[in-house]
């Protein structure tokens, strides 16, 4: 008796996973309710977390050039940019929701660093022109990951990606837009310009993740559909997207073995510093410990204003139920 | 009721007039009223829509969890109920 349930309830398990595996395999897309292999769940909330997490931190870099805008055509296109990261943010923390995280879990897992964001925004902005070099670089290594998540085999995640890239198109023409303005201005705007670009094209590079066969994940998760194209993969796509647009703003990119291979169809590049991305990923990053304390205490300084919202909640609500029992 | 215990809401939007509202995500708000001024900031930016309906999702209903499931299957076998499942002959108009 006891081993035919136990038969059946496997059977059942079964059936369950082979048609998981056929949705997978027929391009259908999983949604919160059907059955998933739990490492599928976990893998998901793995990574929209830490993609949740890097719009909510991703928003400090540049919102400290806000009160510095040289004007205010370009002070009201950089609110709109961070404004939109936070909303990013909780696009992604909802999808995230829907796997049976919860909002409070994922932010104290990021406050205590037990999620991850990108190490990218642990760099620091140190000019204005830092502001185009993010929009170029790192909103476009951003975008090139992100197109291929709009068909990722998760429902919720995807339909996030495609409001998300809908959105990240203007982050990225303004910074290219600021850029060509600081590039065609003085020798000095140039420089910056220039320097800026210097400073963020590498870790912009790292921005797609270790080498293919470095890369931990990878494999199963290309299998599930989460993830569409290997990380050197896009990183080449990038890297050759790259090389004419630097050109049409006049800049340079710090790359002495930058050039077009003929026979691969592709630009070859230099090797990437991977030691440098292992010892951000420690913590050991310029700007680590300042991100995380000013998430903190943003969190913390904000714990009255949720107080008192919910206080409000509570009377109206009591309130409402008074009449009704009146 | 602490922060943390905010619920959460579905928000639906009409993108224009003459179409109806379409589900376009959720989000944490402590009342009806602040759960419409977030939707509004969160899926609004760029005149997405003319008209916001936010509903708690645990007022929601739905079908049993297996999308694929027996409970849509009366539909499955009956053809007739499409004009493809006719055949008219050749040359028939306003058919």
């Amino acid at each position: 008796m006891v081993a035919t349930v136990v038969e059946s309830e496997s059977a059942g398990a079964e059936a369950y996973a082979e048609a998981f595996d056929a949705a997978v395999a027929a391009d259908e897309r999983i949604e919160p309710r059907d059955w998933m292999p739990g490492d599928y769940r976990a893998t998901l909330v793995r990574q929209m977390a830490q993609h949740a997490h890097s719009e909510i931190i991703g928003m400090q870099p540049e919102a400290n050039w806000i009160t510095r805008a040289p004007s205010l055509r370009r002070k009201a296109i950089l609110m709109a940019k961070v404004q939109d990261e936070a909303g990013h943010g909780l696009y992604l923390y909802s999808a995230t929701e829907t796997l049976g995280a919860s909002r409070d879990d994922l932010l104290d897992k990021l406050h205590s660093g037990r999620q991850k964001y990108s190490s990218i925004f642990n760099y620091p902005t140190l000019t204005w022109a830092d502001v185009g070099a993010i929009g170029w670089l790192v909103d476009g290594a951003a975008i090139t990951n992100q197109v291929p998540l709009c068909r990722c085999s998760y429902g919720p995640y995807a339909r996030a990606m495609v409001r998300i890239c809908k959105e990240e198109s203007f982050h990225q023409r303004q910074g290219y837009e600021l850029l060509l303005a600081l590039s065609r201005g003085t020798d000095a705007q140039h420089a910056m310009a220039q320097d800026a670009v210097d400073r963020w094209w590498w870790p912009s590079l790292m921005m797609f993740g270790p080498p293919d066969d470095e890369s931990a994940h990878s494999a199963r998760s290309m299998a599930w559909k989460i993830k569409r194209h290997s990380n050197d993969e896009l990183r080449q796509r990038f890297v050759d997207i790259c090389v004419p647009q630097a050109e049409a703003l006049g800049l340079t990119l710090p790359d002495p073995d930058l050039r077009w291979n003929e026979e691969r169809g592709h630009h070859d590049f230099g090797p990437i510093d991977w030691e440098e991305f292992r010892e951000v990923l420690r913590g050991n990053g310029p700007c680590n410990d300042q991100r995380i304390t000013q998430r903190r205490q943003a969190h913390e300084e904000g714990a009255w204003v949720r107080e008192a919202a919910a206080a409000y909640a509570a009377k109206h609500t009591d309130r409402l139920h008074g009449e009704a029992t009146a | 009721m602490s922060a943390s215990e905010w619920p959460l809401w579905e928000v639906f939007v009409r993108s224009r007039r003459g179409l109806s509202h379409t589900h376009a995500g959720s989000l944490h708000a402590p009342d009806a009223e602040m759960a419409l001024r977030n939707a509004r900031d969160l899926y609004t930016r760029r005149s997405e829509g003319v008209s916001i309906w936010v509903v708690p999702s645990s007022a929601i209903t739905a079908s049993s969890p297996d999308e694929k499931d027996p409970f849509f299957e009366p539909a499955a076998d009956k053809p007739y109920r499409h004009p493809t499942f006719y055949e008219i002959p050749d040359g028939v108009k306003h058919l």
